[in-house]
Protein backbone atom coordinates (compact mmCIF):
# COMPACT_ATOMS: atom_id res chain seq x y z
CA UNK A 1 0.00 0.00 0.00
CA UNK A 2 1.64 3.23 -1.14
CA UNK A 3 0.13 6.24 0.56
CA UNK A 4 0.76 9.90 -0.21
CA UNK A 5 -0.26 12.34 2.53
CA UNK A 6 -0.63 16.05 1.77
CA UNK A 7 0.51 18.12 4.74
CA UNK A 8 0.60 21.89 5.02
CA UNK A 9 2.83 24.01 7.21
CA UNK A 10 0.67 26.79 8.63
CA UNK A 11 1.01 29.69 11.03
CA UNK A 12 -0.27 28.86 14.49
CA UNK A 13 -3.63 30.68 14.30
CA UNK A 14 -3.91 30.95 18.07
CA UNK A 15 -0.84 33.24 18.05
CA UNK A 16 -2.18 35.70 15.47
CA UNK A 17 -2.74 39.25 16.69
CA UNK A 18 -4.36 42.10 14.81
CA UNK A 19 -2.40 45.33 14.49
CA UNK A 20 -4.98 47.85 15.61
CA UNK A 21 -3.48 50.83 13.78
CA UNK A 22 -3.33 49.13 10.37
CA UNK A 23 -6.25 46.75 11.04
CA UNK A 24 -4.23 43.91 9.51
CA UNK A 25 -3.47 40.52 11.00
CA UNK A 26 0.23 40.23 11.87
CA UNK A 27 1.49 37.03 10.21
CA UNK A 28 5.23 37.65 10.37
CA UNK A 29 7.13 36.07 13.22
CA UNK A 30 4.25 33.74 14.13
CA UNK A 31 5.40 30.20 14.98
CA UNK A 32 4.59 27.63 12.30
CA UNK A 33 3.37 24.07 12.64
CA UNK A 34 1.95 21.20 10.64
CA UNK A 35 -1.77 21.83 10.25
CA UNK A 36 -3.44 19.76 12.98
CA UNK A 37 -5.76 17.67 10.84
CA UNK A 38 -2.96 16.84 8.37
CA UNK A 39 -1.19 15.26 11.33
CA UNK A 40 -4.28 13.06 11.83
CA UNK A 41 -4.02 12.06 8.16
CA UNK A 42 -0.37 11.03 8.66
CA UNK A 43 -1.28 9.05 11.79
CA UNK A 44 -4.03 7.20 9.92
CA UNK A 45 -1.64 6.45 7.04
CA UNK A 46 0.85 4.97 9.53
CA UNK A 47 -1.88 2.75 11.00
CA UNK A 48 -2.82 1.52 7.52
CA UNK A 49 0.83 0.82 6.75
CA UNK A 50 1.21 -1.10 10.01
CA UNK A 51 -1.65 -3.34 8.89
CA UNK A 52 -0.95 -3.66 5.18
CA UNK A 53 2.70 -2.71 4.71
CA UNK A 54 3.92 -0.29 2.07
CA UNK A 55 5.36 3.18 1.98
CA UNK A 56 4.22 6.62 3.13
CA UNK A 57 5.27 9.79 1.32
CA UNK A 58 4.46 13.21 2.72
CA UNK A 59 4.01 16.02 0.18
CA UNK A 60 4.27 19.64 1.24
CA UNK A 61 4.13 22.82 -0.80
CA UNK A 62 6.24 25.22 1.19
CA UNK A 63 9.37 27.26 1.68
CA UNK A 64 12.61 25.47 2.66
CA UNK A 65 11.91 26.01 6.39
CA UNK A 66 8.97 23.58 6.02
CA UNK A 67 11.57 20.77 6.00
CA UNK A 68 11.99 21.00 9.76
CA UNK A 69 8.25 20.48 10.24
CA UNK A 70 8.19 17.63 7.69
CA UNK A 71 10.82 15.85 9.78
CA UNK A 72 8.27 15.62 12.60
CA UNK A 73 6.06 13.57 10.26
CA UNK A 74 8.98 11.40 9.18
CA UNK A 75 9.72 10.80 12.87
CA UNK A 76 6.10 9.71 13.41
CA UNK A 77 6.56 7.03 10.75
CA UNK A 78 6.35 8.46 7.23
CA UNK A 79 9.11 7.16 4.97
CA UNK A 80 9.98 10.10 2.78
CA UNK A 81 9.10 13.70 2.10
CA UNK A 82 8.54 15.65 -1.11
CA UNK A 83 8.90 19.41 -0.89
CA UNK A 84 7.56 21.60 -3.69
CA UNK A 85 8.25 25.34 -3.67
CA UNK A 86 5.14 27.55 -3.56
CA UNK A 87 4.34 29.35 -6.83
CA UNK A 88 4.79 33.12 -6.76
CA UNK A 89 1.03 33.54 -6.64
CA UNK A 90 -0.97 30.69 -5.24
CA UNK A 91 -4.56 29.56 -5.14
CA UNK A 92 -6.46 26.31 -4.62
CA UNK A 93 -6.28 25.56 -8.34
CA UNK A 94 -2.46 25.71 -8.42
CA UNK A 95 -1.92 24.03 -5.06
CA UNK A 96 -4.10 21.06 -5.95
CA UNK A 97 -2.60 20.84 -9.45
CA UNK A 98 0.95 20.68 -8.04
CA UNK A 99 -0.07 18.05 -5.48
CA UNK A 100 -1.93 15.95 -8.06
CA UNK A 101 1.03 16.09 -10.44
CA UNK A 102 3.35 15.05 -7.60
CA UNK A 103 1.11 12.03 -6.93
CA UNK A 104 1.24 11.15 -10.64
CA UNK A 105 5.04 11.53 -10.70
CA UNK A 106 5.39 9.16 -7.75
CA UNK A 107 3.43 6.52 -9.62
CA UNK A 108 1.88 3.49 -7.92
CA UNK A 109 0.11 5.56 -5.27
CA UNK A 110 -2.87 3.61 -3.92
CA UNK A 111 -4.22 6.17 -1.53
CA UNK A 112 -3.94 9.93 -1.14
CA UNK A 113 -4.82 11.20 2.32
CA UNK A 114 -5.52 14.78 3.39
CA UNK A 115 -6.93 16.54 6.43
CA UNK A 116 -10.52 17.71 5.88
CA UNK A 117 -9.19 21.30 5.88
CA UNK A 118 -6.12 23.26 6.95
CA UNK A 119 -6.55 25.17 10.19
CA UNK A 120 -5.45 28.52 8.75
CA UNK A 121 -7.87 28.83 5.80
CA UNK A 122 -10.29 26.01 6.65
CA UNK A 123 -11.46 25.77 3.04
CA UNK A 124 -11.52 22.01 2.55
CA UNK A 125 -10.76 22.56 -1.14
CA UNK A 126 -7.58 20.60 -1.69
CA UNK A 127 -8.68 16.98 -1.15
CA UNK A 128 -11.71 16.94 -3.49
CA UNK A 129 -9.84 19.07 -6.05
CA UNK A 130 -6.97 16.56 -6.20
CA UNK A 131 -9.48 13.72 -6.57
CA UNK A 132 -11.16 15.69 -9.38
CA UNK A 133 -7.90 16.30 -11.24
CA UNK A 134 -6.85 12.65 -10.94
CA UNK A 135 -10.44 11.51 -11.58
CA UNK A 136 -10.23 9.24 -8.55
CA UNK A 137 -13.03 8.35 -6.11
CA UNK A 138 -13.14 10.59 -3.02
CA UNK A 139 -14.13 9.53 0.49
CA UNK A 140 -14.37 12.77 2.46
CA UNK A 141 -14.81 13.66 6.14
CA UNK A 142 -13.80 10.16 7.27
CA UNK A 143 -13.71 9.52 11.01
CA UNK A 144 -13.10 5.81 10.60
CA UNK A 145 -11.13 4.08 7.86
CA UNK A 146 -10.92 0.31 7.33
CA UNK A 147 -8.55 -0.73 4.59
CA UNK A 148 -8.05 -4.12 3.03
CA UNK A 149 -5.68 -5.19 0.29
CA UNK A 150 -8.20 -4.54 -2.50
CA UNK A 151 -10.57 -1.91 -1.10
CA UNK A 152 -11.04 0.73 1.55
CA UNK A 153 -14.13 1.63 3.58
CA UNK A 154 -14.69 5.00 5.24
CA UNK A 155 -17.31 6.08 7.78
CA UNK A 156 -17.98 9.73 7.06
CA UNK A 157 -19.46 12.63 8.99
CA UNK A 158 -21.68 14.34 6.43
CA UNK A 159 -23.35 16.69 8.90
CA UNK A 160 -26.94 15.50 9.21
CA UNK A 161 -26.03 11.99 8.19
CA UNK A 162 -23.39 9.36 8.68
CA UNK A 163 -22.40 7.79 5.38
CA UNK A 164 -20.36 4.63 4.91
CA UNK A 165 -18.64 4.52 1.54
CA UNK A 166 -16.27 2.07 -0.06
CA UNK A 167 -13.86 2.24 -2.96
CA UNK A 168 -11.26 0.22 -4.75
CA UNK A 169 -7.78 1.73 -5.21
CA UNK A 170 -6.56 4.26 -6.10
CA UNK A 171 -8.70 6.61 -4.04
CA UNK A 172 -8.48 9.81 -2.02
CA UNK A 173 -9.57 10.12 1.60
CA UNK A 174 -9.95 13.24 3.73
CA UNK A 175 -10.06 12.70 7.49
CA UNK A 176 -11.52 14.63 10.42
CA UNK A 177 -9.75 15.39 13.68
CA UNK A 178 -11.76 12.74 15.53
CA UNK A 179 -10.31 9.84 13.54
CA UNK A 180 -7.33 9.29 15.83
CA UNK A 181 -4.86 10.74 18.30
CA UNK A 182 -1.59 11.40 16.44
CA UNK A 183 1.36 9.66 18.12
CA UNK A 184 4.32 11.46 19.62
CA UNK A 185 7.54 10.08 18.17
CA UNK A 186 10.15 8.59 20.49
CA UNK A 187 13.62 10.09 20.77
CA UNK A 188 14.96 7.20 18.68
CA UNK A 189 12.42 7.95 15.96
CA UNK A 190 13.30 11.64 16.02
CA UNK A 191 16.98 10.80 15.60
CA UNK A 192 16.13 8.24 12.91
CA UNK A 193 14.14 10.77 10.88
CA UNK A 194 17.35 12.64 10.03
CA UNK A 195 18.32 9.86 7.63
CA UNK A 196 14.97 9.76 5.82
CA UNK A 197 15.00 11.56 2.47
CA UNK A 198 13.18 14.81 1.65
CA UNK A 199 13.14 15.22 -2.13
CA UNK A 200 12.80 18.66 -3.63
CA UNK A 201 10.73 18.77 -6.80
CA UNK A 202 10.47 21.92 -8.89
CA UNK A 203 7.42 22.99 -10.88
CA UNK A 204 9.12 21.98 -14.13
CA UNK A 205 9.82 18.49 -12.68
CA UNK A 206 6.05 18.18 -12.36
CA UNK A 207 5.49 19.25 -15.95
CA UNK A 208 3.66 22.43 -15.00
CA UNK A 209 4.56 25.54 -16.96
CA UNK A 210 1.42 27.65 -16.53
CA UNK A 211 1.59 28.95 -12.99
CA UNK A 212 -1.15 31.54 -13.28
CA UNK A 213 -3.74 31.41 -10.51
CA UNK A 214 -7.49 31.78 -11.04
CA UNK A 215 -8.07 33.70 -7.82
CA UNK A 216 -6.01 36.24 -5.92
CA UNK A 217 -6.30 37.62 -2.43
CA UNK A 218 -6.46 41.39 -2.75
CA UNK A 219 -6.79 42.31 0.90
CA UNK A 220 -6.65 40.88 4.41
CA UNK A 221 -8.65 42.79 6.99
CA UNK A 222 -8.13 42.12 10.68
CA UNK A 223 -11.13 41.33 12.86
CA UNK A 224 -10.81 42.57 16.39
CA UNK A 225 -13.16 41.55 19.14
CA UNK A 226 -13.85 44.25 21.71
CA UNK A 227 -14.99 42.71 24.97
CA UNK A 228 -15.43 44.22 28.41
CA UNK A 229 -13.06 41.66 30.01
CA UNK A 230 -14.44 42.22 33.53
CA UNK A 231 -13.27 39.29 35.65
CA UNK A 232 -14.54 38.54 39.15
CA UNK A 233 -12.62 36.28 41.50
CA UNK A 234 -12.01 35.43 45.17
CA UNK A 235 -15.43 35.90 46.77
CA UNK A 236 -17.73 33.64 44.73
CA UNK A 237 -20.96 34.82 46.40
CA UNK A 238 -20.18 38.41 45.57
CA UNK A 239 -19.01 37.42 42.08
CA UNK A 240 -22.24 35.63 41.09
CA UNK A 241 -24.38 38.41 42.53
CA UNK A 242 -22.39 41.08 40.68
CA UNK A 243 -22.49 39.05 37.45
CA UNK A 244 -26.26 38.57 37.68
CA UNK A 245 -26.72 42.30 38.33
CA UNK A 246 -24.60 43.23 35.32
CA UNK A 247 -26.50 40.82 33.05
CA UNK A 248 -29.82 42.23 34.30
CA UNK A 249 -28.57 45.75 33.58
CA UNK A 250 -27.42 44.70 30.11
CA UNK A 251 -30.96 43.46 29.48
CA UNK A 252 -30.14 39.81 28.80
CA UNK A 253 -31.88 38.38 31.87
CA UNK A 254 -35.55 37.67 31.52
CA UNK A 255 -35.60 37.90 27.74
CA UNK B 1 -26.06 33.08 -22.49
CA UNK B 2 -24.21 33.81 -19.28
CA UNK B 3 -25.89 32.71 -16.12
CA UNK B 4 -25.52 32.40 -12.41
CA UNK B 5 -26.10 28.82 -11.35
CA UNK B 6 -27.10 27.54 -7.93
CA UNK B 7 -26.60 24.01 -6.64
CA UNK B 8 -27.86 23.01 -3.22
CA UNK B 9 -28.98 19.76 -1.63
CA UNK B 10 -30.85 21.79 0.97
CA UNK B 11 -34.10 23.60 0.15
CA UNK B 12 -33.66 26.45 2.62
CA UNK B 13 -30.12 27.25 1.47
CA UNK B 14 -31.20 26.91 -2.16
CA UNK B 15 -33.65 29.79 -1.63
CA UNK B 16 -31.01 31.93 0.07
CA UNK B 17 -28.48 31.34 -2.68
CA UNK B 18 -31.09 32.00 -5.36
CA UNK B 19 -31.82 35.41 -3.84
CA UNK B 20 -28.15 36.37 -4.17
CA UNK B 21 -27.91 34.81 -7.64
CA UNK B 22 -30.98 36.81 -8.67
CA UNK B 23 -29.28 40.03 -7.54
CA UNK B 24 -26.04 39.28 -9.38
CA UNK B 25 -27.87 38.19 -12.54
CA UNK B 26 -30.17 41.24 -12.62
CA UNK B 27 -27.19 43.56 -12.28
CA UNK B 28 -25.60 41.99 -15.32
CA UNK B 29 -28.77 41.18 -17.27
CA UNK B 30 -28.14 37.47 -16.99
CA UNK B 31 -30.30 34.53 -16.02
CA UNK B 32 -30.43 32.36 -12.91
CA UNK B 33 -30.40 28.60 -13.10
CA UNK B 34 -31.00 26.18 -10.28
CA UNK B 35 -29.71 22.66 -10.78
CA UNK B 36 -30.60 19.70 -8.59
CA UNK B 37 -29.04 16.24 -8.51
CA UNK B 38 -30.81 13.25 -7.00
CA UNK B 39 -34.28 12.24 -5.86
CA UNK B 40 -34.45 14.36 -2.67
CA UNK B 41 -34.13 17.87 -4.14
CA UNK B 42 -36.25 16.90 -7.16
CA UNK B 43 -39.25 17.17 -4.81
CA UNK B 44 -38.86 20.90 -4.09
CA UNK B 45 -37.03 21.95 -7.26
CA UNK B 46 -40.22 23.09 -9.03
CA UNK B 47 -40.99 25.63 -6.30
CA UNK B 48 -37.75 27.48 -6.92
CA UNK B 49 -39.08 29.54 -9.82
CA UNK B 50 -41.08 31.69 -7.41
CA UNK B 51 -37.94 32.15 -5.30
CA UNK B 52 -35.96 33.60 -8.19
CA UNK B 53 -34.95 30.87 -10.64
CA UNK B 54 -35.39 31.57 -14.37
CA UNK B 55 -34.67 27.97 -15.16
CA UNK B 56 -34.71 24.86 -12.99
CA UNK B 57 -32.83 21.82 -14.23
CA UNK B 58 -33.70 18.57 -12.47
CA UNK B 59 -31.19 15.75 -12.99
CA UNK B 60 -30.57 12.20 -11.85
CA UNK B 61 -33.95 11.73 -10.15
CA UNK B 62 -33.16 8.03 -9.94
CA UNK B 63 -30.21 8.59 -7.58
CA UNK B 64 -31.21 8.46 -3.93
CA UNK B 65 -27.77 9.35 -2.56
CA UNK B 66 -25.75 10.94 -5.35
CA UNK B 67 -21.99 10.80 -4.80
CA UNK B 68 -19.82 13.91 -5.12
CA UNK B 69 -18.19 12.28 -8.14
CA UNK B 70 -21.59 11.99 -9.83
CA UNK B 71 -22.84 15.44 -8.83
CA UNK B 72 -19.62 17.12 -10.01
CA UNK B 73 -19.79 15.31 -13.33
CA UNK B 74 -23.44 16.17 -13.95
CA UNK B 75 -23.10 19.83 -12.92
CA UNK B 76 -19.95 20.39 -14.98
CA UNK B 77 -21.60 18.85 -18.05
CA UNK B 78 -24.69 21.04 -17.71
CA UNK B 79 -22.70 24.15 -16.79
CA UNK B 80 -20.52 23.83 -19.86
CA UNK B 81 -23.56 23.37 -22.10
CA UNK B 82 -25.51 26.22 -20.56
CA UNK B 83 -22.57 28.60 -20.37
CA UNK B 84 -22.83 29.28 -16.65
CA UNK B 85 -20.06 31.48 -15.37
CA UNK B 86 -20.73 31.74 -11.64
CA UNK B 87 -21.74 28.65 -9.73
CA UNK B 88 -22.92 29.05 -6.15
CA UNK B 89 -22.99 25.91 -4.01
CA UNK B 90 -24.40 25.53 -0.50
CA UNK B 91 -21.76 24.98 2.21
CA UNK B 92 -23.39 21.81 3.44
CA UNK B 93 -20.97 18.90 3.76
CA UNK B 94 -22.31 17.58 0.45
CA UNK B 95 -21.80 20.94 -1.19
CA UNK B 96 -18.35 21.35 0.31
CA UNK B 97 -17.12 18.06 -1.08
CA UNK B 98 -18.76 18.60 -4.47
CA UNK B 99 -17.76 22.21 -5.21
CA UNK B 100 -13.95 21.74 -5.25
CA UNK B 101 -14.21 18.64 -7.41
CA UNK B 102 -16.51 20.53 -9.77
CA UNK B 103 -14.09 23.48 -9.85
CA UNK B 104 -11.18 21.14 -10.64
CA UNK B 105 -13.14 19.52 -13.48
CA UNK B 106 -14.06 22.92 -14.94
CA UNK B 107 -10.64 24.48 -14.38
CA UNK B 108 -12.39 27.12 -12.28
CA UNK B 109 -11.20 29.28 -9.43
CA UNK B 110 -12.97 28.82 -6.14
CA UNK B 111 -13.64 30.29 -2.72
CA UNK B 112 -15.13 28.55 0.31
CA UNK B 113 -17.75 29.81 2.75
CA UNK B 114 -18.09 33.28 1.27
CA UNK B 115 -19.99 35.85 3.31
CA UNK B 116 -20.11 38.57 0.62
CA UNK B 117 -20.17 38.27 -3.13
CA UNK B 118 -20.26 41.06 -5.70
CA UNK B 119 -18.98 42.25 -9.04
CA UNK B 120 -16.30 44.91 -8.79
CA UNK B 121 -16.54 46.12 -12.39
CA UNK B 122 -16.26 42.84 -14.28
CA UNK B 123 -14.40 41.05 -11.51
CA UNK B 124 -16.27 38.68 -9.27
CA UNK B 125 -15.12 39.44 -5.74
CA UNK B 126 -15.83 37.68 -2.46
CA UNK B 127 -15.12 37.96 1.23
CA UNK B 128 -14.49 35.10 3.57
CA UNK B 129 -13.34 34.66 7.15
CA UNK B 130 -9.86 33.15 7.55
CA UNK B 131 -7.33 32.46 10.31
CA UNK B 132 -9.98 31.15 12.72
CA UNK B 133 -11.93 34.37 12.71
CA UNK B 134 -8.94 36.72 12.99
CA UNK B 135 -9.22 38.14 9.49
CA UNK B 136 -11.42 38.62 6.45
CA UNK B 137 -9.82 37.83 3.10
CA UNK B 138 -11.06 39.73 0.06
CA UNK B 139 -10.54 37.53 -2.99
CA UNK B 140 -10.88 38.45 -6.64
CA UNK B 141 -11.52 35.98 -9.45
CA UNK B 142 -9.00 36.69 -12.19
CA UNK B 143 -11.19 34.80 -14.63
CA UNK B 144 -14.49 32.97 -14.78
CA UNK B 145 -15.92 30.39 -14.34
CA UNK B 146 -16.00 30.66 -10.56
CA UNK B 147 -17.28 28.16 -8.01
CA UNK B 148 -18.11 29.51 -4.55
CA UNK B 149 -19.64 27.84 -1.53
CA UNK B 150 -21.98 29.83 0.68
CA UNK B 151 -23.01 28.94 4.24
CA UNK B 152 -26.65 29.01 5.32
CA UNK B 153 -28.13 32.28 6.60
CA UNK B 154 -25.61 34.51 4.83
CA UNK B 155 -28.26 35.79 2.42
CA UNK B 156 -31.99 36.25 2.98
CA UNK B 157 -34.36 34.39 0.65
CA UNK B 158 -36.71 36.39 -1.57
CA UNK B 159 -40.38 36.44 -0.67
CA UNK B 160 -42.11 33.88 -2.92
CA UNK B 161 -43.55 35.56 -6.01
CA UNK B 162 -46.32 33.40 -7.46
CA UNK B 163 -46.35 35.54 -10.59
CA UNK B 164 -42.73 34.91 -11.48
CA UNK B 165 -42.30 32.77 -14.58
CA UNK B 166 -39.56 30.33 -15.39
CA UNK B 167 -39.11 26.93 -16.88
CA UNK B 168 -38.59 23.63 -15.13
CA UNK B 169 -36.90 20.92 -17.18
CA UNK B 170 -35.82 17.40 -16.44
CA UNK B 171 -32.51 16.47 -18.00
CA UNK B 172 -31.00 13.05 -18.42
CA UNK B 173 -27.31 13.64 -17.83
CA UNK B 174 -25.00 10.66 -17.35
CA UNK B 175 -23.42 10.71 -13.87
CA UNK B 176 -20.44 8.70 -15.11
CA UNK B 177 -18.87 5.52 -13.81
CA UNK B 178 -17.06 5.87 -10.49
CA UNK B 179 -15.43 3.16 -8.42
CA UNK B 180 -16.76 4.28 -5.03
CA UNK B 181 -20.10 3.15 -3.66
CA UNK B 182 -22.31 4.17 -0.79
CA UNK B 183 -22.93 1.25 1.57
CA UNK B 184 -25.20 2.96 4.09
CA UNK B 185 -26.64 6.32 5.09
CA UNK B 186 -28.06 6.92 8.53
CA UNK B 187 -29.18 10.02 10.35
CA UNK B 188 -26.56 11.43 12.68
CA UNK B 189 -27.50 11.21 16.35
CA UNK B 190 -29.28 14.44 17.18
CA UNK B 191 -30.93 15.78 20.30
CA UNK B 192 -32.67 18.46 18.30
CA UNK B 193 -30.68 21.40 19.67
CA UNK B 194 -30.96 24.40 17.40
CA UNK B 195 -28.00 26.45 18.57
CA UNK B 196 -27.85 28.58 15.44
CA UNK B 197 -31.22 30.19 16.14
CA UNK B 198 -30.90 30.38 19.94
CA UNK B 199 -30.99 33.73 21.76
CA UNK B 200 -29.40 32.38 24.93
CA UNK B 201 -26.88 29.56 25.00
CA UNK B 202 -25.24 27.91 27.98
CA UNK B 203 -22.23 25.92 26.87
CA UNK B 204 -20.04 23.31 28.53
CA UNK B 205 -16.49 22.07 28.03
CA UNK B 206 -13.83 19.83 29.48
CA UNK B 207 -14.17 21.43 32.94
CA UNK B 208 -17.00 18.96 33.60
CA UNK B 209 -15.92 15.71 35.20
CA UNK B 210 -18.80 13.51 34.10
CA UNK B 211 -21.80 13.55 31.78
CA UNK B 212 -24.13 13.46 34.82
CA UNK B 213 -22.79 16.84 35.86
CA UNK B 214 -24.17 18.43 32.69
CA UNK B 215 -27.45 18.72 34.58
CA UNK B 216 -25.94 21.90 36.04
CA UNK B 217 -25.78 23.29 32.51
CA UNK B 218 -29.38 22.32 31.83
CA UNK B 219 -30.49 23.97 35.07
CA UNK B 220 -28.72 27.20 34.22
CA UNK B 221 -30.12 27.16 30.68
CA UNK B 222 -33.58 26.67 32.11
CA UNK B 223 -33.13 29.42 34.72
CA UNK B 224 -32.03 31.83 31.98
CA UNK B 225 -35.17 30.83 30.02
CA UNK B 226 -32.83 29.89 27.20
CA UNK B 227 -33.08 26.12 27.29
CA UNK B 228 -30.39 25.81 24.66
CA UNK B 229 -27.24 23.95 25.56
CA UNK B 230 -24.04 24.15 23.56
CA UNK B 231 -20.65 22.56 23.98
CA UNK B 232 -17.05 22.61 22.83
CA UNK B 233 -15.49 19.99 20.58
CA UNK B 234 -14.35 17.40 23.16
CA UNK B 235 -17.85 17.05 24.68
CA UNK B 236 -19.48 16.23 21.33
CA UNK B 237 -16.70 14.76 19.23
CA UNK B 238 -14.50 12.86 21.71
CA UNK B 239 -16.57 12.14 24.84
CA UNK B 240 -19.90 12.11 22.96
CA UNK B 241 -21.77 13.31 26.08
CA UNK B 242 -23.86 15.48 23.77
CA UNK B 243 -24.78 15.03 20.11
CA UNK B 244 -23.09 17.12 17.44
CA UNK B 245 -26.03 19.50 17.06
CA UNK B 246 -24.76 21.07 20.31
CA UNK B 247 -21.18 21.53 19.05
CA UNK B 248 -20.10 25.14 18.68
CA UNK B 249 -16.87 26.04 16.89
CA UNK B 250 -15.02 26.18 13.62
CA UNK B 251 -16.00 22.67 12.59
CA UNK B 252 -19.25 22.73 14.58
CA UNK B 253 -22.01 25.35 14.49
CA UNK B 254 -21.53 29.10 14.36
CA UNK B 255 -23.81 30.97 16.74
CA UNK B 256 -24.75 34.53 17.62
CA UNK B 257 -27.03 34.56 20.65
CA UNK B 258 -27.68 37.64 22.80
CA UNK B 259 -26.04 35.86 25.72
CA UNK B 260 -23.41 33.12 25.61
CA UNK B 261 -22.29 31.49 28.86
CA UNK B 262 -19.16 29.33 28.55
CA UNK B 263 -18.70 27.00 31.52
CA UNK B 264 -15.52 25.01 31.91
CA UNK B 265 -14.43 25.90 28.36
CA UNK B 266 -10.79 26.90 28.01
CA UNK B 267 -11.46 29.05 24.95
CA UNK B 268 -9.33 27.59 22.18
CA UNK B 269 -9.46 29.74 19.09
CA UNK B 270 -11.46 27.10 17.18
CA UNK B 271 -14.23 27.35 19.78
CA UNK B 272 -14.14 31.14 19.89
CA UNK B 273 -14.45 31.21 16.08
CA UNK B 274 -17.91 29.66 16.49
CA UNK B 275 -19.25 32.09 19.10
CA UNK B 276 -17.38 35.36 18.67
CA UNK B 277 -20.40 37.13 17.19
CA UNK B 278 -22.41 36.63 20.40
CA UNK B 279 -23.86 39.68 22.14
CA UNK B 280 -22.61 39.23 25.70
CA UNK B 281 -20.11 36.51 26.51
CA UNK B 282 -19.74 35.15 30.04
CA UNK B 283 -16.95 32.76 31.06
CA UNK B 284 -16.77 30.57 34.15
CA UNK B 285 -13.46 28.76 34.54
CA UNK B 286 -11.20 27.84 37.42
CA UNK B 287 -8.02 28.67 35.51
CA UNK B 288 -7.42 32.44 35.65
CA UNK B 289 -5.08 32.09 32.65
CA UNK B 290 -7.71 30.39 30.42
CA UNK B 291 -7.88 32.22 27.07
CA UNK B 292 -11.69 32.29 27.27
CA UNK B 293 -11.46 35.30 29.62
CA UNK B 294 -9.89 37.35 26.81
CA UNK B 295 -12.98 36.68 24.69
CA UNK B 296 -15.46 37.37 27.50
CA UNK B 297 -17.33 40.44 28.70
CA UNK B 298 -17.69 38.99 32.18
CA UNK B 299 -15.79 36.20 33.81
CA UNK B 300 -15.77 34.39 37.11
CA UNK B 301 -12.61 32.61 38.15
CA UNK B 302 -13.75 29.67 40.21
CA UNK B 303 -14.66 26.00 40.28
CA UNK B 304 -17.79 25.60 38.18
CA UNK B 305 -19.15 23.07 40.69
CA UNK B 306 -19.20 25.88 43.29
CA UNK B 307 -20.04 28.77 40.98
CA UNK B 308 -22.88 27.28 38.94
CA UNK B 309 -25.31 26.40 41.78
CA UNK B 310 -24.84 29.88 43.25
CA UNK B 311 -25.18 31.54 39.86
CA UNK B 312 -28.36 29.55 39.10
CA UNK B 313 -29.90 30.82 42.38
CA UNK B 314 -28.79 34.39 41.68
CA UNK B 315 -30.37 34.25 38.22
CA UNK B 316 -33.64 32.77 39.56
CA UNK B 317 -33.89 35.56 42.13
CA UNK B 318 -33.76 38.16 39.40
CA UNK B 319 -36.13 36.61 36.89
Amino acid sequence: MNIAVCAKTVVDVSEIKVNKSTNKPVLEGIPKKISDIDRNAVEEAIRLKEKLGGKISVITIGTPDSKEKMKELLAMGADEGVLIPPPEKNDYHLTSLLLAKAVEKMGNVDLVMCGEASIDMFSGQIGPRIAGILDWPQLTYAFKVEAEADKVKATRNMGDSMVVSESTYPALITVTKEINEPRLPSLMQILGSASKPIHEWGHADLGISDLSPKVETVELKGITMERKNVVFKDDIDEAVSELANRLAKDGVLGG
Amino acid sequence: MKMVMVYSDNEKTAKELLAKARGLADERKEKTVLITVGSGPAVWAKDMVKFGADRVIVTAKELENPKAEEAAQIISTVAEEEGEKVIMVSSTKTGKETAPRLAAKMGAGSASDVTKLWFEGDDLTAERVVYSGNAIAVVRFIQLPAVVTVPGKVFDPLAPDEGRTGEVVERDVPPGEHRSRVLSVEAMRSEGANVEDAEIIVSCGRGFKSSDDLKLINELAEALKGNTVGCSRPIAADLKWLSEDHWIGLSGHKVKPKLYVACGISGQIQHVAGMRDSGIIVAINKDPEAPIFKSADYGIVGDLYTVLPKFISAVKERM
